[in-house]
């Protein structure tokens, strides 16, 4: 077989798959899924080297739309068969396709423990507060009093902040997107592929039959200059219609600014460090909510650390040097032995 | 050490073995050995001039056949058989496990060998152990994971994912008292159904048992086998005593275990994800990295021919019979049973898993008095070896002794059904002694 000289270049077409997609008209999981199928060809890996697994979920159906290696799990469970996977071929490119319940409910244990091990997998949560396949029922990251066909008369619960669980878990990279803005949904993807250990990008994600404009108080255009604080590792903390608005911070807690009242001006401006090691700042960002603060978006946190699966490999091909036996035999006739 | 002297004065032992033992503990605590050998012999010396007892025993040599020996016990035997395996195929060896009694110490035996690229995971669960492995399977390892029975009931799901995407996964189970918490340290063979049924909808897997200690080696590397030439998960059941327990084992060579072919496949042309090998019903393995043969897997029913998600009625029920009829076609592919005594007679004695030692030493005591008796032990459970019903056909009577309530029982029940069985069961957490045995092949016999 000849080896083609020039390297054949991808696009998002090598991506898609031929199965046709069976999400509802509307759904968010459209926008995203050709948002990654348009960031593949960017990242430098061969077509085959990218495996897509999931759990269960609207969001878990994605790896059968994508033209790559695939594997469609169980519910929860999908970050220990990724894990599995990196250890097995450190090589590959492993995303992991979640969702609020999916990672946060029932898959919460393996959630903590993937990011604690800092594997090198880009884990996309597709974040919509709602269980959307099974039709309606509340999630983890559901807002209190929400009325789902499982609380009639309004949940009780707290809800979870996934950036804030991560950040709690020692995420070295966390994101956050939303499905509508595609632009700089491609530029956070490029950004977690390329971040060593585990990156997690929060999608904030439409489901338009079971909980339609959820976000709309973030990503209507009326509100959207206002409510939305995109980060940049190195640039001030600005936002606003007219540009204006700011954070600072205010003895221990972040407070909105407008440059040019009160004495404030740009300087007077926080500016995001995403590669800080402490995190205190990273989860005042994550932590904020409308409509007293803008929300986080962007690449929030992202430091580097040696990811798990290196670890572990380097681990096995030192002892290597150290072997006492070089073979099974060698092992098995060790020891005390005797001859009849 | 006294009391040690005096057993070896009793059994007419040499004392070089445990002097060697001390020697070489205490190598850098000279003083420590010299004390410890001194009351070693200081017992021994004891008992001989005191004449302690009466008499004292010869135990003579075993007949063994000739060649070179170790001790071994069934867990080291376990991870050793797997590493065969892994050598055999030159597939990387991966364990996703979990610590739990008495399934622990296959975990450590291999976590001491990553030189051999053995990846030894300790996951933060039972589940993310199975699942760690499937992960590993799908990308390309020999994938294993080990546990006892409250695992097994955890690991449900995740088996029957792996066994509806047809992957090599093996499933070490050592059994332990049950149910629930049930007695950590007892042995029991009670995961039995669990193994065979224990998951939802229509989900077979291969069910194989060892039965000694030293065998747990032939039957990891048999596990090893099965699941890699025929796609599918398998279940090794031990349990607690053949996993602890020790015994001399004759050093196998690992290059004259048989040969092991995984189903790779690299080639496109004319493949699809669920392609069957005509014979075997399996399909092929092909990993991610492989060129152009791009494809997704998953738990929701597919189409018979291209893979795809299908809900199609009767391809459904086409992808249930296939699977179930490519499990049944192990039984092509594994070795009869042996019948030791009488070919044919007034009983037949059978057993299964790690109950042999027990089962063969009241046995041969009972041939000495009768030789109409037979006895049979089943190492593979699931499906069951194709000589099973002519075998049975020549008793009067067939007697299943079981440490359990009756559950291999009623798999021959199910699928030898022109039998009648009689069972002897025990759930103390003990293994049979020879007397309980003796008189429950008695009461048959003379009933």
């Amino acid at each position: 077989m000849m080896e083609n000289l020039v390297e054949e270049k991808l696009t998002h077409k090598d991506f898609v798959s031929d199965q046709d997609i069976k999400w509802c008209p509307g759904c968010g999981d459209y926008a995203i899924l050709k948002a990654v199928q348009k960031a593949l060809p960017q990242i430098g890996k061969k077509k085959e080297d990218i495996v897509f697994v999931s759990g269960i979920g609207c969001s878990s159906r994605f790896p059968y739309y994508v033209e790559s290696y695939g594997f469609h799990t169980i519910h929860g469970r999908a970050p220990a068969i990724a894990t599995g996977v990196k250890l097995s071929n450190p090589n590959l490119s492993v995303w992991q396709i979640t969702g609020d319940g999916d990672a946060l409910a029932i898959g919460g244990n393996h959630f903590i423990h993937a990011l604690r091990r800092n594997v090198d997998i880009n884990v996309l949560l597709f974040n919509n507060e709602i269980y959307g396949l099974t039709k309606g029922q509340f999630s983890p990251t559901s807002k209190t009093g929400i009325k789902t066909k499982s609380s009639p008369q309004g949940t009780v619960d707290r809800s979870f902040n996934p950036g804030k669980l991560a950040l709690g878990a020692g995420a070295n990279f966390f994101a956050r997107v939303i499905d509508i803005d595609p632009k700089r949904m491609i530029e956070v993807l490029l950004a977690a592929e390329e971040h060593q250990g585990t990156s997690l990008v929060e999608i904030l994600q439409n489901c338009v039959i079971f909980n339609d404009k959820v976000f709309a108080n973030v990503t209507d255009k009326a509100v959207k200059l206002d409510m939305q604080l995109w980060l940049g590792h190195g640039k001030p903390m600005i936002f606003g219609k007219e540009n204006n608005k700011g954070l600072i911070l205010n003895e221990f807690e972040l407070e909105v600014v407008t440059i040019g009242e009160n004495g404030i001006t740009e300087d007077d401006i926080l500016v995001h460090d995403a590669h800080c090691q402490n995190d205190i700042l990273h989860n005042m960002l994550v932590n904020m909510s409308a409509p007293e603060f803008p929300v986080a978006f962007g690449v929030i946190r992202s430091i580097e650390a040696k990811p798990f699966e290196q670890n572990v490999w380097e681990q096995i091909e030192d002892s290597k040097n150290s072997a006492k036996f070089n073979s099974v035999n060698e092992l098995l006739n060790s020891g005390v032995t005797w001859e009849i | 050490m006294f009391a040690l002297g005096i057993v070896y004065w009793l059994f007419n032992r040499p004392l070089d073995i445990t002097e060697d033992f001390l020697d070489a503990k205490f190598k850098k605590l000279p003083e420590i050995a010299k004390s410890n050998k001194a009351a070693l012999k200081a017992g021994y010396n004891y008992a001989l001039t005191v004449e302690l007892l009466p008499s004292s025993y010869q135990v003579k040599a075993a007949e063994l056949p000739k060649g070179k020996y170790r001790s071994i016990s069934g867990n080291v035997a376990t991870a050793w058989g797997l590493m065969a395996a892994s050598e055999n195929t030159e597939l990387e060896l991966f364990l996703g496990s979990y610590p739990i009694t008495p399934a622990t110490d296959i975990l450590h035996e291999l976590s001491k060998h990553k030189n051999f690229n053995v990846v030894a995971f300790q996951a933060e669960d039972e589940i993310a152990g199975i699942c760690s492995a499937i992960g590993a399977s799908f990308a390309g390892s020999l994938a294993v994971t080990t546990t006892s029975g409250p695992g097994l009931a955890l690991k449900g799901e995740a088996i029957g994912l792996a066994m509806m995407t047809e992957l090599p996964l093996v499933i070490v189970n050592v059994q332990r008292g049950g149910p629930s918490t049930g007695l950590p340290t007892k042995t029991e063979q009670s995961d039995l159904l669990q193994a065979v049924y224990g998951r939802n909808g229509e989900s077979p897997v291969i069910v194989i048992a060892a039965s000694t200690p030293s065998n747990c080696f032939d039957y990891a590397y048999m596990a090893a086998k099965l699941a890699l030439e025929h796609m599918t998960p398998v279940i090794l059941l031990t349990d607690g005593f053949i996993a602890n327990g020790a015994e001399p084992w004759r050093i196998k060579n690992v290059e004259d275990m048989p040969a092991i072919a995984p189903q790779k496949a690299t080639e496109k042309e004319d493949w699809q994800p669920y392609k069957r090998d005509l014979e075997k019903l399996s399909r092929s393995w092909v990993v991610p990295g492989t060129k152009n043969m791009e494809h997704r897997i998953g738990g929701l029913e597919k189409d018979f021919d291209s893979g795809n998600v299908s809900y199609v009625p009767s391809n459904h029920e086409e992808m249930v019979k296939v699977r179930a009829e490519k499990v049944k076609r192990v039984a092509n592919f594994i070795p009869d049973i042996e019948v030791k005594g009488a070919e044919e007679g007034d009983l037949l004695i059978i057993g299964w898993g790690g109950t042999n030692g027990s089962l063969l030493t009241a046995f041969n005591e009972l041939k000495q008095t009768n030789n109409k008796v037979g006895y049979v032990h089943f190492n593979y459970i699931n499906p069951l070896p194709k000589n099973t019903a002519s075998v049975l056909s020549n008793y009067k009577n067939i007697l299943v002794c079981e440490l359990n309530s009756g559950q291999f029982i009623k798999i021959l029940q199910t699928e030898v059904p022109q039998f009648n069985y009689t069972q002897y069961n025990k759930v103390q957490g003990l293994p049979f002694n020879k007397t309980e045995l003796l008189n429950a092949f008695n009461n048959i016999l003379e009933a």
